[in-house]
């Protein structure tokens, strides 16, 4: 036990404690949740079926975070290299005998589920990477940093070839953050972004055609007026129309006549905005701020290297989905399928995303060794 | 793991590392922070500053974007005759936001128009993928009665309108339904399949033939009105327009007239015909007959004549041109004849002794001539004019099957022909690697003997045909079939040609005395004494090279006779023919069969000669 952390050699007081539940964390999850189902009642159209079958998945969320939140950290870093290998061999097996649907090859059937081995590597790549870089001098090298560069890019290319671009960029993102957090110098991070600038054209010379086009419609919405920049012009107009106060609960005339595309899974948050005006927005902003803030915060305490690197990526993940999410339906970025976290119904992210919190708490809830 | 954790990284300054780590948390907390108020500010520029603009929008103006379909590209023949048009039809459409029962309105619908079951499928599926259009479609291509009874009773039906559109239409009917092809309504498959905002508006798409193969060319470019439209739905302006984009028209290398009396010349056998310019590779008619008219399949056929269509002996939707598989018969001669001159297995001037029957060495079975007395000795050219079965049996027993196989597979047997529409089989060209892979047993030599005139294993596609007599008239130069000669512009008229496509393949050639040997046995089949087709090449103007073959439908045993008259018409021999002319210049090849036609000449030969004949003569006025 740490002299130096008295809190954490007192005996286990209370429930949350001897479950290894972090409370602060726990309570802006399950607000962020309640939001979750009061706006899925009305995006969905007052179906009672789709809220129990959201029910059921976040209560199998929940249930996960438990079940990760008991496992010491130093177990998960033990497991970190079999987990990455595992969700690699995964990775190449499924365009050999992935399932396909529509058009693209991501899921795996291993008999009794359906599984998304890109999923599994949302959190193999950042364990992996916290525990490669955690044990070794920092910040970093530039040989080290060229490894994990490595290890981002081998999975990263994998999942892109399936193709699923938007996971792509946020395992890319996941990978990345650890290395940002890991103290790496400025001046690689300079150079990796002027090596990318440079190699973007070049990459754009080796894509089909309708690779190319399919990027410019994703760059440039308003090409395809039928298709994707429809979804953004009638999101925008919901959210816009919500005002500061919003439109009232069930009230949101652009969701009740069918204008928002998706408005259960990846635009739920023009179903919201619509109906709950800036001050709903604000309460969410918040909601979500704060859980950000508590990640960090098990970050900044965590007890060494590699639960610092792992709860600072994880959480920036986190963060990552909401802006890229909130950015979208808002028409600050293209479309891309990323669900606002908690609050979109369903979704196998969802259950990956509540295992990371589940570290998170075991991270701050383990008794902590020393190094 | 460990071992590779170098001492430099176990002496480190854990306490700096940590405060390195601890300012980047910041840095992160602080770009999150940032990210935070960027995306709030653009909420409030939507919800605050901008909340009139997207209110007005929201709630008494709708945008709706309304797709434009593209006009679908027309076809013509090489003559320009006219094969697939658009037609102005009208339709109903119902637009859901402004009914108020949907189940009622149907109902009452359905006894002014005739609405179908399927009508209704279409409809409720449409309904629930709506998406940018507003009207819902429920009936195309109303008749005029139905059109006026619904103009009277308009005032019953709310949100029910008529829309004009068009409807595509096949003028020619059936003797272009196998070689066009026909559009259908889109199907869910499609819709998977395609996936884009192009089909939008499109109610349309290609189903079979040069329809489905073009289907990109003809289809066009969707087009689009963004419309302001207030809350009771009328439209108020249009903000906006890009119109849409036609599809391209397509000319046929197919001549309609050489088509079509193909088809009167097959008359009410089964059969198919197909003819080539053997230099292009263009086709110059495909016929596979009975046909069937392709007009009800565009809207959809009514279930009970689509049944009718399907359970007829005739199988009249088959494409016997591209996907009958047949066995060549003697047609295979004169390619099984070059093979033994270019392998050096034999010479023009060998004779074989045939008295009527052929068995191999130490083996007791006989192996019959068609001509029961025998053809006594026989060269090559008269093997291939009297069309020998024995001189063949013996040749193909020294070639073997497999320098055989090698040998026909340059003419494009037993591989597709590339041909520019889907569907084409591959017909069968046996090996002994084949057998092996395919039964799972060796190949027996009597196998091999049979090959020789073109039974046993060995299939082809009167397709397939039709490319091997165009390669032997350009003495080896297979060049790939092609339906559709240019690609034209509707707007501008600008005709892009098809970039001449190269040879697919070209048999290397060693002498062409031994392509004249061929070629002359087959001018011999026509205008030759004894040539099995001279009835169909007497008093030709121009020279014809051909050769007939007869297919047997099922198995003769040892020493039977078959006699046509007492065999059941569908178990008589089909009758095959392929050909190409003039000798000297060919300019048509061609390939005829008749199933149960009974024999090549009788039946297949006189239809070929009558369309070289239209094809290559000035028409008489």
């Amino acid at each position: 036990m740490n002299i130096m952390e008295p809190g954490y050699n007192k005996p286990a007081r209370g429930l949350a404690q001897k479950l290894h539940m972090d409370l602060p964390l726990l309570t802006g999850l399950l607000l962020l949740s309640a939001v979750g189902f009061v706006v899925l009642y009305s995006a969905g159209g007052q179906n009672e079926g789709l809220l129990l079958r959201h029910a059921m998945r976040l209560a199998l969320g929940f249930g996960l975070m438990l079940m990760v939140a008991q496992v010491p950290p130093q177990r998960l870093q033990e497991a970190a290299p079999w987990l990455y290998g595992a969700a690699l061999i995964m990775l190449a097996a499924v365009p050999l005998v992935g399932d396909q649907a529509k058009g693209a090859q991501r899921w795996l059937d291993l008999g009794v589920i359906r599984f998304q081995p890109s999923e599994l590597m949302k959190l193999a790549l950042p364990l992996l990477l916290a525990r490669y870089l955690g044990r070794r001098r920092l910040p970093p090298g530039a040989r080290r940093v060229l490894v994990c560069g490595a290890m981002i890019v081998i999975p990263v290319a994998l999942i892109a070839k399936q193709p699923d671009l938007g996971t792509a960029v946020l395992i890319a993102g996941a990978g990345l953050f650890v290395l940002l957090l890991s103290g790496i110098r400025w001046w690689i991070i300079a150079g990796s972004a002027l090596l990318a600038a440079v190699a973007t054209p070049l990459l754009w010379h080796f894509l089909h055609d309708y690779q190319r086009t399919r990027l410019l419609i994703f760059l440039n919405p308003e090409s395809d007026p039928l298709g994707a920049g429809y979804h953004i012009t009638q999101s925008t107009i919901a959210i816009g129309s919500g005002g500061f106060t919003g439109k009232g609960w069930l009230n949101g005339t652009q969701s009740y006549l069918d204008f928002i595309p998706e408005r259960t899974t990846d635009f739920v948050f023009a179903v919201y905005s619509e109906e709950f005006g800036l001050i709903g927005v604000l309460l969410l902003l918040a909601l979500f701020t704060s859980v950000i803030a508590r990640g960090l915060y098990i970050a900044l305490r965590a007890p060494d290297h590699f639960t610092r690197l792992l709860a600072g990526s994880l959480t920036l993940s986190f963060s990552l989905y909401i802006f890229v999410n909130i950015s979208m339906v808002s028409g600050l970025m293209p479309v891309v399928g990323v669900p606002l976290p908690l609050i979109s119904y369903g979704g196998t992210a969802l259950v990956t995303l509540m295992a990371s919190f589940g570290m998170l708490m075991a991270i701050h809830t383990h008794p902590r060794k020393l190094v | 793991m460990y071992a590779r954790i170098s001492e430099s990284d176990r002496l480190r300054d854990y306490i700096r590392e940590t405060r390195l780590l601890q300012n980047r948390m910041f840095v992160a907390a602080a770009a999150v922070l940032l990210l935070m108020f960027v995306v709030l500010a653009r909420l409030i520029y939507l919800q605050v500053l901008n909340q009139e603009h997207y209110l007005t929008l929201s709630q008494n103006n709708r945008i709706s974007v309304v797709a434009i379909p593209p006009a679908r590209g027309l076809i013509y023949d090489r003559n320009g005759v006219l094969l697939a048009r658009n037609l102005p039809a009208f339709g109903l459409e119902v637009i859901p936001e402004q009914v108020a029962d949907i189940e009622a309105t149907l109902r009452a619908l359905h006894e002014v128009v005739a609405i179908s079951p399927a009508d209704v499928k279409r409809f409720r599926r449409l309904l629930k993928q709506k998406r940018t259009t507003r009207g819902v479609l429920l009936r195309l291509r109303l008749s005029e009665e139905e059109l006026a009874r619904f103009a009277v009773n308009r005032p019953r039906f709310h949100g029910v309108d008529i829309v004009a559109g068009v409807t595509r239409d096949y003028p020619l009917g059936a003797s272009t339904a196998h070689a066009v092809g026909y559009v259908g309504r889109i199907s869910e498959d499609d819709l998977d399949q395609l996936g884009d905002s192009n089909y939008s508006g499109t109610t349309h798409i290609g189903k079979t033939g040069i329809e489905q193969a073009y289907e990109d060319v003809l289809h066009g470019t969707v087009g689009f009105e963004q419309i302001e439209t207030n809350a009771q739905g009328h439209r108020l302006r249009i903000l906006k327009r890009t119109p849409a984009r036609a599809g391209r028209n397509l000319h046929l290398n197919i001549d309609m007239s050489l088509q079509q009396l193909a088809g009167q010349e097959l008359g009410g056998n089964r059969g198919a015909v197909v003819a080539l310019d053997p230099a292009t590779g263009a086709v110059l008619a495909l016929v596979s007959q009975p046909a069937f008219d392709p007009n009800p399949f565009v809207n959809g056929i009514e279930p009970g004549d689509y049944q009718a269509l399907q359970s007829s002996p005739d199988q009249p939707l088959y494409n016997r041109a591209l996907r009958g598989q047949y066995p060549p018969g003697s047609t295979i001669k004169p390619f099984v004849a070059l093979a033994g001159l270019e392998l050096g297995v034999t010479d023009a001037q060998r004779g074989t002794f045939c008295p009527g029957w052929f068995q191999l060495p130490g083996q007791e079975r006989r192996y019959r001539d068609w001509k029961e007395e025998g053809h006594g000795v026989m060269d090559m050219t008269h093997a291939i004019s009297e069309s020998c079965d024995v001189y063949f049996y013996e040749l193909a027993q020294r070639l073997g099957i497999d320098r055989m196989h090698n040998f026909l597979a340059q003419f494009g047997f037993g591989q597709k022909s590339a041909i520019d529409a889907p569907g084409e089989l591959t017909g069968l060209l046996p090996s002994s690697a084949w057998k092996r892979r395919a039964r799972n047993q060796p190949w027996f030599p009597g196998e091999t003997v049979i090959t020789g005139i073109g039974q046993g294993y060995m299939l082809a596609t009167p397709l397939q045909l039709a490319v091997a007599a165009a390669t032997l008239a350009n003495r080896g130069v297979r060049m790939p079939p092609r339906i559709v000669s240019t690609i034209e512009n509707p707007l501008t008229r600008n005709k892009l040609a098809q970039a001449a496509l190269p040879p697919l393949y070209t048999v290397p050639s060693g002498k062409a005395a031994n392509w004249d040997t061929v070629i002359t046995g087959m001018t011999e089949v026509m205008h030759g004494e004894r040539g099995t087709a001279r009835g169909s090449g007497a008093g030709a103007a121009y020279r014809i090279a051909g050769k007939t073959g007869t297919a047997q439908v099922f198995g003769l045993k040892q020493d039977e006779k078959y006699d046509k008259d007492k065999v059941p018409l569908h178990l008589r021999d089909h009758g095959l023919f392929i050909a190409f002319a003039p000798v000297e210049n060919p300019r048509i090849a061609i390939a005829v069969i008749v199933e149960n036609g009974g024999s090549g000449s009788g039946a297949a030969a006189p239809i070929a000669r009558k369309l070289m004949d239209h094809y290559l003569l000035p028409s008489v006025p």
